[in-house]
This record gives C-alpha cells, sequence and structure tokens, in this order.
C-alpha cells in the first residue's frame, strides 16, 4: 500500500486512481445487472413479503393503504372452511391427473413414432405444434363453438353415431373441468412431443443397432432402451407440467369462468375473484400463499425425487 | 434383405397413414374456424359440416370484427406495441445480465445469479395482488406500460442467454480488451453479434408469449381503446355470443400473424421452444 502516491514532473502530487481496473469491473458489472435486480426487488422479493403481510389482514382496497386492518391468521381459517376453496383445490388436483400423465404418455409415444418411423417429419412436427403456438383464447373460442351442447358439430357428430345422450361438455358441471383438460391437452401436446424429441435425439444410434442384432423387438427396444434412456427428459417435463397445471388460468377465465357452480374454479381463478372482482385483497393474498405454499412443496419433492433417483 | 427392407418400408407406410390420421384430429378445428369465419351465421351449424361454404358471407364478418364498435386493429395495434416493446427490453436486459454473468469478474455476483434463479419458482399468480397495488401506485393501471414493466423482466430468459453466453470463447474478449475497447464496446460489437442465434430465439418466443396473454390485459386494463388481442377475443364473445362465424373471424385474425410468423421461422421456433423446455 506504500506507494499510494505518485509523484508528477512538475512536484505535483496524484493521488492514487480510485477506479482500479477490479473496482471499475466490479461497478460496471453491477450496472449491468442493475434492471434485472430491480425487477426482482420489485415484482418478486417486495411483492411477495407485501402479499404475505396481506395475507394477514383485511383490506378492500378502496379504503387505501391506511385501510388496511391486521386480523391474524383469519383468513387463512376462512380458507379452510371455505367450500369454493376446496373445489378449487379438488378441481387443481383432477386437472392435474387428468392432463400430465396422458400427455406424457401419448407424447411420448407420437414422439417415437415421428422420430424414427415416418415419412414427412416436418409435416408433423408442424402440425402437432401448431395449436400450441396459437393463442390458448383463440382455440378456447374454436372449440367452445365445436362443443357446443346442442348445435356444436362434435355433438351432431355423436348423435349420427347413434348416441343419443350426447356430454353437454362445458355447460355441465359433471363434464366442464374435463372438457376443459381435454382442449389444454390438445393445445399443449405439441410442446410435450417436442420436448421428446429433442431428447431422443440424444439417444445413440448404436443402442439400437446392437438391440437388433440380439433380434428385440420394437416394443423390447421401446420399453428397455427408449423410455429408460428419455428418464431425464420425462422427469424435466413431469416437473413443468405438475407446477403448470397448478397455475391453469387463462383457459378456464375465457371459457366457464370457474363455473357452472364452482365445477371448474380452480386457486389462480379463486385469487382473480376474490381480489379483482370481490376486493377481499387480504383473502386473496392468503389464497395466493396457499398456491405458492404447493408449488413450493411439489418443487421440493420432486428435486427430492430426483436426488435419490440419481443417487 | 429385400424382403426385410420391404417390411420396414411397409410399416413406416403404415405408421405415417396412422399419424396422419392423427394429425387430422389437430387440424380439423383450424380448418373448421376458417370455413365458418367465411360463412353466414345460419350455416355455421348446419350438420353435415359444408367444409366450403355454398354461400359466403366473409366481406360481412370482416367488417363486423375489423371494422365494429371497438375495431379489431385498435386491438393488433395495441398487442404489436406491447409485445414488441416487451420484447426489446428483455433482449436488452437479460443479455445485459447474462454478459455481466458470465464475463465480468466481482465479488457478489454468483450469489446474485443464485437469488435469481431460486425466485424462478415463484409463480406470478401468487404474485398477483401485489403487483396489482404497486402498478396504481404507480399510478399505472389502465395504461400499456403496466403490462410492460410486469413482462420486461425475465429470469427464465436471462439463465438461457447466460447458459449461451458461457460458451462464447473468452479469447474474443480480450483480444478486443488489448485494443482498447470498453466494457460497453466488448458488449455491444462483440457480445451480442456472437449471440445472435440464440437472441434471434429469444425473441421470436417472448414475443409469442406476449401476443398470447391474457391474464395481465385482464387484469391491468379496463378501457377497450387499450385492449390488446386476447381481451378483444373476451370482448367478442360478449358482443357476439351466438355469433360464431364472426367469433371464428376474429379467431382466426387473432391467430394468423402467429400462424405466419411460425411457418416462417419454424425450425427456429421449435428448437427455441425445446432449447429451455420451460414455460414462464
Amino acid at each position: 500500500m506504500e506507494p499510494a502516491k505518485s509523484i508528477l514532473p512538475q512536484g505535483q502530487v496524484k493521488p492514487r486512481r480510485f477506479w482500479s481496473p477490479r473496482r471499475k469491473e466490479a461497478l460496471v458489472g453491477w450496472l449491468f445487472l442493475l434492471p434485472e435486480i430491480a425487477g426482482m426487488l420489485l415484482l418478486n422479493v417486495f411483492a411477495l413479503l407485501f402479499s404475505l403481510y396481506l395475507s394477514f389482514s383485511e383490506w378492500d382496497l378502496l379504503s387505501g393503504i391506511k385501510g388496511i386492518k391486521f386480523i391474524g391468521l383469519d383468513n387463512y381459517a376462512k380458507m379452510f372452511q371455505d367450500e369454493a376453496i376446496g373445489q378449487a383445490l379438488k378441481n387443481n388436483l383432477l386437472y392435474t391427473v387428468f392432463t400430465v400423465p396422458v400427455s406424457i404418455a401419448v407424447a411420448l409415444v407420437m414422439a417415437v413414432l415421428i422420430h424414427s418411423k415416418v415419412y414427412g417429419k416436418d409435416y408433423f412436427k408442424v402440425v402437432f405444434f401448431l395449436p400450441y403456438i396459437s393463442s390458448i383464447i383463440a382455440i378456447a373460442a374454436v372449440w367452445s363453438a365445436l362443443l357446443h351442447p346442442s348445435l356444436g358439430p362434435v355433438n351432431q357428430f355423436l348423435l349420427e353415431l347413434g348416441i343419443t345422450n350426447p356430454p353437454k361438455w362445458l355447460v355441465d358441471p359433471k363434464t366442464s373441468l374435463l372438457s376443459i383438460a381435454l382442449i389444454s391437452t390438445w393445445a399443449g401436446i405439441g410442446y410435450t412431443v417436442i420436448i421428446y424429441m429433442a431428447g431422443l435425439t440424444n439417444i445413440p444410434a448404436d443402442l439400437y443397432e446392437a438391440a437388433d442384432i440380439d433380434g428385440a423387438s420394437s416394443l423390447q427396444k421401446f420399453f428397455k432402451i427408449t423410455v429408460p434412456l428419455l428418464r431425464p427428459t420425462t422427469f424435466f417435463l413431469f416437473v413443468t407440467m405438475l407446477i403448470a397445471s397448478f397455475k391453469v388460468f387463462d383457459i378456464i377465465a375465457f371459457l366457464t369462468e370457474g363455473g357452472p357452480h364452482n365445477s371448474s374454479t380452480v386457486l389462480v381463478f379463486r385469487i382473480y375473484e376474490e381480489g379483482f372482482r370481490n376486493y377481499n385483497m387480504g383473502y386473496a393474498s392468503a389464497i395466493s400463499w396457499l398456491l405458492f405454499a404447493i408449488i413450493g412443496i411439489l418443487t421440493a419433492a420432486t428435486w427430492k425425487m430426483r436426488k435419490e433417483d440419481a443417487a | 434383405m429385400f424382403a426385410q427392407q420391404l417390411k420396414k418400408n411397409a410399416s413406416k407406410i403404415i405408421v405415417t397413414a396412422i399419424m396422419g390420421a392423427l394429425s387430422i384430429f389437430f387440424l380439423v378445428p383450424f380448418i373448421w374456424m376458417v370455413s365458418s369465419a367465411f360463412k353466414f351465421e345460419n350455416d355455421v351449424m348446419r350438420f353435415p359440416i359444408e367444409w366450403i361454404p355454398e354461400t359466403i358471407n366473409v366481406v360481412y364478418n370482416f367488417k363486423a370484427v375489423w371494422m365494429g364498435n371497438v375495431p379489431f386493429y385498435l386491438f393488433y395495434w395495441n398487442s404489436i406495441k406491447v409485445a414488441l416493446t416487451v420484447t426489446l427490453i428483455t433482449l436488452v436486459f437479460s443479455s445485459m445480465a447474462a454478459y455481466s454473468f458470465t464475463k465480468l469478474q466481482f465479488k457478489g455476483r454468483d450469489l446474485v445469479f443464485l437469488l435469481l434463479i431460486s425466485y424462478m419458482i415463484i409463480p406470478a399468480q401468487a404474485t398477483l395482488i401485489p403487483r396489482f397495488m404497486l402498478i396504481r401506485w404507480m399510478g399505472l393501471y389502465d395504461t400499456h406500460a403496466a403490462l410492460i414493466l410486469m413482462d420486461m423482466f425475465s429470469i427464465y430468459f436471462t439463465f438461457l442467454l447466460r447458459q449461451f453466453m458461457l460458451g462464447v470463447n473468452n479469447d474474443f474478449i480480450e483480444a478486443a480488451k488489448i485494443d482498447g475497447a470498453g466494457y460497453f464496446r466488448i458488449f455491444w460489437s462483440i457480445m451480442l453479434p456472437l449471440c445472435r442465434p440464440v437472441l434471434a430465439t429469444v425473441a421470436i418466443i417472448k414475443f409469442i408469449w406476449t401476443w398470447n396473454d391474457y391474464q395481465n390485459p385482464l387484469i391491468f386494463l379496463l378501457d377497450k381503446k387499450l385492449y390488446t388481442i386476447q381481451l378483444g377475443m373476451a370482448l367478442f364473445r360478449d358482443d357476439y355470443t351466438n355469433n360464431y362465424a364472426i367469433m371464428m373471424m376474429a379467431s382466426l385474425s387473432a391467430i394468423i400473424p402467429l400462424l405466419i410468423v411460425f411457418v416462417i421461422l419454424q425450425r427456429q421456433v421449435i428448437n427455441g421452444i425445446a432449447l429451455g423446455g420451460v414455460k414462464g
């Protein structure tokens, strides 16, 4: 630290430069990170803490910031007695069960077939991916017309086939959630197929050649080579789809608004309804934390599964 | 040998036929949508379906959608404006952060990165209420700025770009430093050009996601003149509850720009989706 000053020829003393290259690099580094850090602080850190605080409060938004009233655990207590929340939880679970396993199984078979055994691979990739790229709202509008209970082409077709009492799809509480699950599976399966196809290109071809020499059948190859080697892809898809299925909102908000009679309501729709229609900001925040807790637990559980799987 | 080849080809033809049949199931709703958009309302639900309409009412439907009360071109303009702005800002912010995370050395860098990706698991849906409050306090409720602010930070794309930049050879950067280039120069004239393919992918996918978003416009917009296309669709649904011809024209109009982007850039879109996988 001694030569902190240098003597200039004229005899003036020049202080050591504060902006050493290392400091300058650090400053630039933080500057480049600044927008993302600001975004994180505002939209994640602050938002999360504020919603935690609100979840213990009663607040109708219109009364302004002073109207926030601390009420302890009341919102959470209310949540456990709220039938709509129970229904939403049940629907979220059912929706997951309807969509995730089917999508994964069907997409895997489709991907394997497209990958190795068809002419016109690109055509299939594009066609199956078309609904995913299109907006879910436009897709939902088309399907709601197709599934119209009395006039829709789907039911007209079923009547033609001799089915006298075709399901009423979106307007019947018994089938509304299932219909939504069907539409979103149809719309999302192209994504799953594409991810599986990416996974398939990583399986070395000589494994299949060796199996051919041993006289393995196609089914044997599928179950003994393809399925086990695609395990990481399947795991990745399972986790992301599981979490995504708990975030479902757009299609439900557009098609059924959770109805009829809450038969297709889900947690995010409850948050929307309580927060932005009834202005129960505190209660909506408590539901948000329920959602956050569920997603947190699911994420942690699946990561643990994966670690054990790898060990 | 020949018999085996024949057998292989036969099975390939059969599988292609089965998949071809399945692909019809994915195309038919689109074909029905296009065909209905050209029809008179009375013909839309006629059964058996007239795939090629005998009488065409496309001009009327088109006018109803594009020149109605709240015309579609307004929604179009709003969607384009929001999606383009969000995409551009995301590209800048995410690539800046990725550059800092990969090519600059300083204390705390890796900690920030860890924090950032751990926040990736927070679902935006769980912070809707505080986000809404923030927007109101900032006086941005019912503006496009609200949508832009909500979407312009992307931890996910930062992560994706970081992965790519990790692979960029440091020799280029060292050479530029010796030539006297500063950090901004290196970022702008070396890093970004080298990342062009991945930046294009990020841009396309971010654009599509923003274009298709329904939740944020639903919560942050009130004035119909500010509606994006997806929200405009909801307006049409309410205004033309049982007019399916007009609804299908609206759906077609909402999808068409993305279809064009997709058909032109299909390889990039598909690879981009496969690249990182996660949506969000």
